[in-house]
């Protein structure tokens, strides 16, 4: 079991700066995330975690060890890399047992580890076919049994899910992760799928062009953004913006098309901010027809509906307000109208306020 | 005649095709038919001196007057060809050992490592592919046999026939290495693999087709080749089998196409042989399950 603390690291391939300076910490037993869109640096950062990728400058720990010059096969690692790269001439008990083997370990502890790793992942049935002889799915369970027979202090895991279809990938996410609690090795875990970070991590990192934008744990990312490509990142659907100013009071955020009452929650956060352009964020569970039970005060929003998605147990409706687009969850058994314009109520204690130029998020904001 | 809409008509198709056929195979059956007439004469019919159009006939089909394998039992036992064929065989086998060695470990190298030189390297070695052999023939002769003194040994032949081969099975062999993913090496690496365990481990068995067609081709190369042999190989005992053909026709002497027909068919058949035992490495999809779905 081990922490691994990435201390100001920095990645450049000539004179392109992939990483620019990354400072992360992952807890003993933690399930740590990389999220972010694709190129923004996160299979690079695994990678060199992982040693296959050298590092620019700053410090790579692992357990109490810097290993910026530790080999991969030193580290006391394993990996699951997304296309599975099993060894298409072995056979599955080979791909297993293949790194036991070169370290030398006694026949009866290898044959131990494969028959435990094997009967984890429910794969004891196929341990003598080769890899093209499986599904998607059981290749991946192969790559991530090589992985247990390691039994490495960390894990590490790049878009392992991303080739599989969408069923066997809720499926798998749910393995993986009772695997983790179960094993408890310290994980870390990339992807570009937020749902993926959402329902798998213990921590989110969420990287976006070679820069952390925040560390948290799920609920912190999605109720409390830093900044506005978190708060666009984070959730489907993804949260509302209002481009607006701050009025002259700081009571209210005016826009082309809407005013809109700050209400008591965000009026002393937005004093001071008279003129301001701002974007106002809510997401669209909190922009309702009729407010949820125990919500806070509410300030009425008109919406003219231009697309209507019913999903079955909720109904997403679209529309512009000024120029932006909104949406908003509605009653299931009333379904909307297109073309009809629909009073909304908008909960004000779930505002969340960022600066039009810095996109850094203004209200605090705390979780009520 | 056909319902389809080809523009050639299958039954002018397959008539051109048999005609292919047999100008393909008609020298062949020419060798045969010499070969195991059991004399050395390439006429089989005295033409009257005023022939019929079936005397023609007879004088240009291979048949032979009566069957024999007497030209093979005389190969080997009044010619040395016995021993040219061995010669043959051992320059032959340790230019494939050696070129397929080489050339695999240089090809991952230019396919895997950025070093200085790596697009020059690869071009030179296209570069000496373009100027035809015998170019090089003077020059060749001079490193050898002046400077190596290797004329008449195995070893001088050994080398050209290798540095002839290397270029193209590394171009080759570098093409299918590149289309080996590089995550079964990463991955190989976190298991704690040595590039050398890597490359004879999990590259190679998978190059099988290349290395295949590589053996073959360095194989034939030396097998095939005369120019070469016969200008630096000039003892008698250390003619490779094409010199030794060369020298049972064309001489002073008498014509011996009986010996040569017969030779060219023992010669022909360890190629063969060759080909038969590879063509179950030339299979693709080797890499399939590697990765992806």
């Amino acid at each position: 079991m081990a922490r691994v603390v990435l201390d100001k690291i920095k990645k450049c391939y000539g004179d392109v700066e992939v990483i620019r300076e990354l400072n992360l910490e992952i807890r003993d037993e933690e399930f740590m995330v990389l999220v972010g869109p694709s190129g923004c640096g996160k299979s690079t950062a695994l990678r060199m975690i992982a040693g296959l990728e050298e590092i620019t400058a700053g410090e790579i720990s692992i357990g109490d060890r810097v290993v910026n010059d530790v080999p991969p096969k030193d580290r006391d690692i394993a990996m699951v890399f997304q296309s599975y790269a099993l060894y298409p001439h072995m056979s599955v008990r080979e791909n297993m047992d293949f790194g036991l083997r070169i370290k030398k370990m006694p026949r009866e502890e290898i044959d131990r580890r494969v028959a435990n790793a094997s009967r984890i992942l429910g794969i004891e049935s196929y341990l003598d076919r080769k890899p093209r002889q499986l599904s998607g799915g059981q290749r991946q369970r192969v790559a991530v049994g090589r992985a247990i027979v390691r039994d490495p202090s960390v894990y590490l895991f790049d878009e392992p899910l991303s080739n599989l279809d969408a069923k066997l990938r809720v499926q798998m996410r749910a393995e993986i992760t009772g695997l983790q609690r179960r094993l408890k090795t310290t994980t870390v875990y990339v992807t570009h799928d937020q749902i993926e970070a959402m329902t798998m991590g213990h921590r989110i990192a969420v990287l976006n062009d070679g820069d952390l934008q925040q560390v948290g744990t799920p609920l912190e990312l999605y109720d409390t953004p830093a900044n506005l490509f978190v708060a666009r990142f984070i959730g489907t659907p993804p949260m509302n913006f209002l481009r607006g100013a701050v009025g002259a009071d700081g009571g209210s955020v005016t826009g082309n098309g809407f005013e809109l009452d700050l209400g008591e929650a965000n009026r002393d956060m937005a004093a001071g901010m008279a003129g301001r352009d701002v974007q106002v964020g809510i997401r669209p569970e909190y922009l309702r027809d009729t407010p949820r039970e125990g919500s806070g005060p509410t300030a009425p929003l008109r919406l003219k509906i231009e697309l209507v998605e019913t999903l079955g147990h909720e109904v997403l409706v679209h529309g512009h307000l000024g120029e932006d687009m909104v949406v908003a969850k509605v009653d299931p058994h009333r379904r909307p109208e297109i073309d009809t314009e629909i009073e909304l109520q908008l909960e004000l204690d779930k505002l969340q306020l960022f600066d039009a130029v810095s996109e850094q998020r203004l209200n605090r904001g705390e979780r009520p | 005649m056909s319902n389809r809409n080809d523009s050639v008509p299958h039954f002018w198709l397959h008539l051109f095709l048999v005609f292919m056929v047999l100008v393909t195979v008609y020298p062949i059956l020419w060798v045969l038919t010499v070969a195991f007439s059991g004399q050395q004469a390439l006429m089989f019919v005295d033409l009257p001196p005023d022939p019929s159009v079936l005397d023609r006939v007879r004088a240009v089909v291979p048949w032979p007057a009566q069957v024999s394998v007497q030209n093979f039992v005389d190969v080997f036992s009044q010619q040395p060809f016995g021993r040219w064929l061995l010669n043959s065989a051992l320059v032959a086998a340790a230019t494939t050992v050696m070129g397929v060695f080489l050339a695999t470990t240089a090809g991952y190298a230019f396919s895997r490592f950025r070093f200085p030189g790596r697009r020059a390297g690869m071009m030179s070695f296209l570069i000496s592919q373009m100027f035809p052999g015998t170019l090089t023939l003077v020059p060749l002769y001079i490193i050898i046999v002046q400077w190596l003194h290797l004329g008449s040994n195995y070893l001088g032949l050994i080398l050209l026939y290798s540095t002839t081969a290397i270029p193209f099975c590394v171009w080759m062999l570098k093409g299918y290495f590149d289309t080996i993913p590089r995550e079964l090496e990463e991955s190989a690496l976190m298991d704690g693999a040595s590039p050398a365990v890597i490359f004879w481990k999990i590259i190679l068995p998978l190059s099988k087709p290349a290395v295949a067609v590589t053996a073959l081709f360095s194989f034939m190369t030396a097998w095939n080749e005369f120019i070469l042999a016969l200008t630096i190989m000039d003892q008698e005992s250390m003619y490779t089998a094409p010199v030794g053909l060369r020298f049972f026709v064309g001489g002073f002497a008498e014509q011996q196409w009986g010996y040569f027909a017969a030779g060219s068919i023992v010669a022909a058949l360890p190629v063969m042989a060759l080909f038969l035992f590879l063509q179950r490495f030339l299979i693709s999809g080797l890499t399939a399950g590697a990765v992806k779905g």
